[in-house]
């Protein structure tokens, strides 16, 4: 089940003299990075977010300054029960401080609950729940990476900004599309836009041609991807297909990641909008930290955000633990001054975690390359807009986490 | 034409007393767990999956009927119970109650429709009914989709017992599993049991003595699916959350394989095949995607060579009955 | 409620695209059953592997998907004839249930080797140069490989049709399925003739896979979802009849088709919903011979 991946020993057997000093300044960390290690997930979290957690610790400077940082890893199979399980065996029985990434949001949120409940810490990457800082928040949770709420709304404001203020939706026909779909038809109306028309589609269905054909007659500026997964990836794959990008009409996904990209290919991709909040080619800083990354990766993939949000969040919390001296194994104490504390790491930025668990930091929008203009293989992006830090994600004042309420 | 089950020991004398003894055993290692030091959740689970595939083998083990969707019972009392323990603030009692009633019910309904074919059919039926709910709560509001329901409060069975003890738990947990297994038991010895087997054996003989065979295969595919539903309900107490795979297709695979490890048609082989692939999957997870392969696998490896499972095997061999 | 003809048309069309994909299927299904009373669970899996041998012929040896058509569906039915010969070979005789749970577990074996090497979110295939775009034909638009994918099933199908029911092999092999002793006391060689009956339903689900490759993303879970929709379709139509099986798989594209016109939310489930009123109006399935 656990999955022991490194041990990273540092420091001298003699600074462990006697038991009373070791408890007073106990530098001991033990992070579990819970992932879909071979499933959907896994080119986007998995095994990637492992080498970041590690590549966290190499580069916090703890390891120099007497701490001992181990790293385990275990593989949820998207399954909340499995996910659940692991992680509360890991506080049981491991002794883990910190769970970090675990991608899949149904499994997200049942490992919220076991970290709450256990006083561990929870720094998610890889969810796209919004939940996570709302209704189910908890003091115990920083969610990093992005969410539901981010992407839809910095797609919206800044197509529409882009000039495409006429909308179509095909939408996943259950909760998780109908979200994506609220959120983003909210910033397109207050940015002056309109939403034309829009269609349901039944989750897994193979063929979207007909909803395609629908979404091309409404002669809709934007065509707005509210799907995930296989969905989206097929729904482009068809639109090309129907040549709709070809056509003037720009396709807008609200779930993407640059492994689908990689999937679909730039033949096909071309065109697309979508937001991230990390790109390996965004700046010098993350073009180091890329290439020292995919060097050490299997496949030799560059980060994905999910794992550079893992790294990042490590780092943070490395920073964290290293202002409170020692690492006290209470989670709400950790999280609470992680919440005090800036953020500044070299792929994010600067930045700041928010009083319900919220990271906050710009939403870039990228439009996929042409393939002659795509000159390296990851080369996938061009940046087509940035939506600040204090516009992308739930306004505070908005969050629904309990947390807030004083 | 041999039947789905190789495990047909035609009454043994000592089969009573065997089994007697293996359950005193079985029980007595299961009161002792917590004591040893193995961690709780995991027997926990183990236990909620054994009733299960206990349950599923009451049908096929003894009706003879292969449902493919057993885990749309599983899934069914899991919402139902999470929903009146979290949403309208039940006790435990009330919660597994409706939980086990609606995986009643819906034995009742889906029993109706599939018990009309017969053999192969009826697996892909039962396979597909469970896919048409497998969508049906994608899209239902109260199952929150992809997210399920999280964070269900435990409380207290019967107003005394806190749920949220581990040991406590572990006990109730315990408790259930023997009460569904011995009920199952029950059914199995009782003349409603051998008009199964008869039908399982020689249908158009059972018919010809004067049984409605569809009588009784309908109320063992609903004794079998309520059972099922029990499992799920008290499952949520351990899992603490209700979510769509235990709904989807691949559970009822498991349900299917952990029954068919263990020995279909045997009394003790759905436990002890449970406990092999619940192990499996905690154990063996750094294998990645490799447990499908794996599982799948073992199915191969059963239907090729093992057709009577660990326990069917070791009672061959002692010609005894467990 | 205003309908739109042109959106209707279209929506029928891809009812047809569907349904040449069930008719490919359940055929399949329905071949391998009549010869070797197993149902083949591993036929989604095996139509996914159409698709990946697209993918390499395409990307390894350059390869295109002309020649696919043919060397991929062969090659699959290859691979199943041995499958046949090693595995299933050892179970006729027990009763069908152990085929379905032997199959089922190929089926988790394939689709597992194939996620663990290519990952979940699958590779791409570009539509033939020859069938892309589409064409207006005034009451609607018609994307012109769309119509290829039906027309070509329609003829694989009734060939097959036409193969079993109307030539001397197929007699053979229709004798073979009511009697084998007596077959085999005519000098012809069942065990054979049950390999090949088994590499023919493969080849048609693997030409399936072939023929969505350019539409879906050639995923390795393409054919889980799908053979149980497919199983659905069987037990409506009934497994007793080729022609059945064929018309059956059209037809219930085209429902569903109507389905994503009228009501797109239930789209998913108006198979199943489908199969259920006829398992409570007509038992046996639409044509007839019951199990």
């Amino acid at each position: 089940m656990k999955n022991k991946i490194t041990a990273l020993m540092l420091g001298t057997a003699l600074s462990l003299a006697t038991a009373g000093v070791a408890f007073a300044q106990d530098k001991s960390i033990k992070i579990g990075a819970l992932s879909d290690q071979s499933g959907l997930y896994a080119d986007l979290g998995g095994p990637g977010s492992t080498l970041a957690a590690q590549m966290a610790a190499e580069d916090s400077g703890l390891l120099a300054k007497g701490w001992k940082i181990d790293i385990i890893s275990g593989d949820h199979q998207n399954k909340p029960d499995i996910g659940s399980n692991i992680a509360r065996q890991w506080f049981d029985v491991d002794k883990v401080d910190v769970i970090v990434d675990v991608p899949n949001s149904g499994v997200a949120l049942a490992v919220n609950n076991i970290v709450k409940e256990k006083n561990g810490v929870y720094i998610n990457s890889g969810a796209a729940t919004s939940d996570l800082t709302n209704a189910q928040c908890s003091p115990n949770t920083v969610h990093w990476t992005y969410d539901t709420y981010m992407l839809a709304h910095s797609t919206g404001q800044a197509m529409v900004k882009a000039g495409g203020d006429s909308w179509f939706f095909m939408t996943a026909d259950y909760a998780f599309g109908a979200a994506l779909e609220r959120d983003t038809t909210e910033v397109i109306k207050a940015n002056g836009g309109k939403v034309v028309g829009g269609v349901k589609t039944p989750l897994n269905s193979a063929d979207f041609s007909s909803f395609l054909l629908q979404a091309q007659s409404s002669k809709a500026k934007v065509i707005g991807l509210a799907n995930a997964g296989g969905d989206t990836t097929n729904s482009i794959k068809q639109a090309a297909e129907f040549g709709i990008t070809k056509g003037g009409q720009k396709l807008a996904a609200l779930l993407l990641f640059i492994t689908d990209v990689k999937a679909i290919g730039l033949e096909t991709a071309q065109g697309l909008s979508f937001t991230e909040t990390f790109y390996w080619d965004l700046n010098d800083e993350t073009r180091a930290f890329s290439k020292k990354f995919a060097a050490r990766m299997k496949n030799g993939a560059p980060p994905s955000m999910v794992q550079a949000g893992v790294y990042a969040g490590l780092i943070h919390y490395f920073k964290s633990l290293e202002a409170l001296g020692s690492n006290p194994h209470d989670g709400i104490k950790v999280v609470t001054k992680m919440k005090e504390l800036p953020t500044d790491d070299p792929l994010f930025g600067k930045g700041k975690i928010e009083a319900n668990g919220r990271k906050i930091h710009p939403g870039y929008l990228f439009e996929v390359k042409k393939p002659s203009e795509s000159k390296a293989p990851w080369d996938f992006y061009k940046l087509a807009g940035t939506v600040p830090a204090n516009e992308a994600f739930t306004p505070i004042e908005k969050s629904t986490c309990a947390l807030l309420k004083k | 034409m041999t039947t789905i089950t190789e495990n047909a020991i035609p009454e043994p004398r000592r089969g009573t007393s065997d089994a007697m003894i293996a359950f005193v055993i079985m029980t007595a290692l299961l009161l002792i767990v917590p004591l040893t030091g193995v961690y709780p959740f995991f027997v926990m689970q183990a236990l909620c999956f054994a009733l299960l595939a206990c349950a599923f083998n009451l049908l096929i083990g003894y009706g003879g009927l292969l449902s493919f969707g057993h885990a749309m019972f599983l899934g069914t009392a899991g919402y139902f119970t999470a929903h009146a323990l979290k949403v309208w603030g039940f006790t435990p009692e009330l919660g597994i109650l409706i939980g086990t009633l609606g995986a009643a019910a819906l034995g009742v309904i889906t029993g109706l429709i599939a018990i009309r074919r017969q053999g192969i059919y009826f697996a892909m039926i039962t396979l597909a009914l469970s896919q048409l709910l497998y969508f049906v709560y994608l899209q239902t509001p109260f199952t929150h989709g992809e997210d399920g329901i999280q964070g269900i409060p435990q409380g207290f069975l019967f107003g005394i017992f806190n749920l949220s003890k581990p040991i406590t738990l572990y006990y109730v947990i315990l408790a259930g599993f023997l009460l569904g297994f011995l009920l199952i038991y029950r059914a199995i010895n009782s003349p409603f049991g051998e008009v199964l087997k008869a039908i399982r054996e020689n249908e158009p003989r059972a018919i010809s003595l004067g049984y409605k065979t569809d009588q009784y295969k309908l109320l063992a595919y609903i004794l079998s699916g309520t059972l099922a539903g029990f499992a799920g309900s008290l499952k949520v107490f351990v899992a603490q959350n209700a979510s769509l795979t235990d709904v989807h297709w691949t559970m009822s695979g498991e349900i299917v394989l952990m029954t068919l490890v263990g020995g279909l048609g045997t009394i003790f082989g759905p436990v002890v095949g449970a406990f092999v692939i619940i192990a499996m999957q905690q154990y063996l997870a750094g294998f990645g995607q490799w447990v499908t392969v794996i599982q799948g696998a073992i199915f191969v490896i059963c239907v090729l060579t093992f057709r009577r499972g660990v326990i069917g095997e070791i009672a061959h061999y002692f010609k005894r009955s467990l | 409620m205003s309908i739109n003809l042109q959106a209707l048309f279209a929506q029928l069309l891809v009812g047809l695209i569907n349904g040449s994909f069930y008719a490919l299927l359940s055929l399949g299904l329905a071949v391998i059953f009549g010869m070797l009373n197993i149902i083949n669970f591993a036929h989604g899996a095996l139509y996914m592997m159409g698709a990946f041998a697209a993918y390499f012929l395409l990307n390894v040896l350059n390869i295109g998907y002309w020649p696919a058509l043919i060397v991929a569906p062969l090659a699959v039915g290859i691979f199943g004839m041995i499958l046949e010969r090693t595995m299933l070979k050892w179970i006729s005789g027990l009763d069908h249930l152990y085929g379905l749970l032997l199959t089922f577990g190929m089926a988790l074996i394939i689709q597992g080797v194939f996620q663990n090497y290519f990952g979940s979110s699958g590779l791409p295939y570009a539509i033939p140069d020859l069938l892309k775009g589409g064409m207006n034909l005034g009451f609607m638009f018609l994307p012109i490989y769309r119509g290829w994918v039906v027309i070509f099933s329609l003829i694989v199908c009734i060939l097959t049709w036409y193969l079993i029911e109307r030539t001397r092999l197929g007699a053979n092999l229709r004798a073979a399925t009511e009697n084998p002793t007596l077959v085999r006391a005519f000098g012809i060689n069942v065990p054979r003739m049950i390999t090949l009956t088994y590499g023919l339903g493969v080849g048609l689900a693997a030409l399936a896979g072939v023929l969505s490759a350019p539409i879906n993303q050639v995923r390795p879970l393409m054919g889980a979802d799908l053979i149980i929709v497919v199983f659905a379709v069987v037990v409506i139509g009934g497994m007793g009849s080729i022609m059945g099986s064929i018309i059956t798989g059209f037809a219930l594209g085209i429902v569903e088709g109507l389905t994503k016109y009228f009501y797109p939310e239930a789209s998913n489930t108006v198979v199943f919903v489908l199969m259920v009123l006829v398992l409570l109006i007509k038992p046996s399935g639409l044509t007839g011979r019951a199990a």
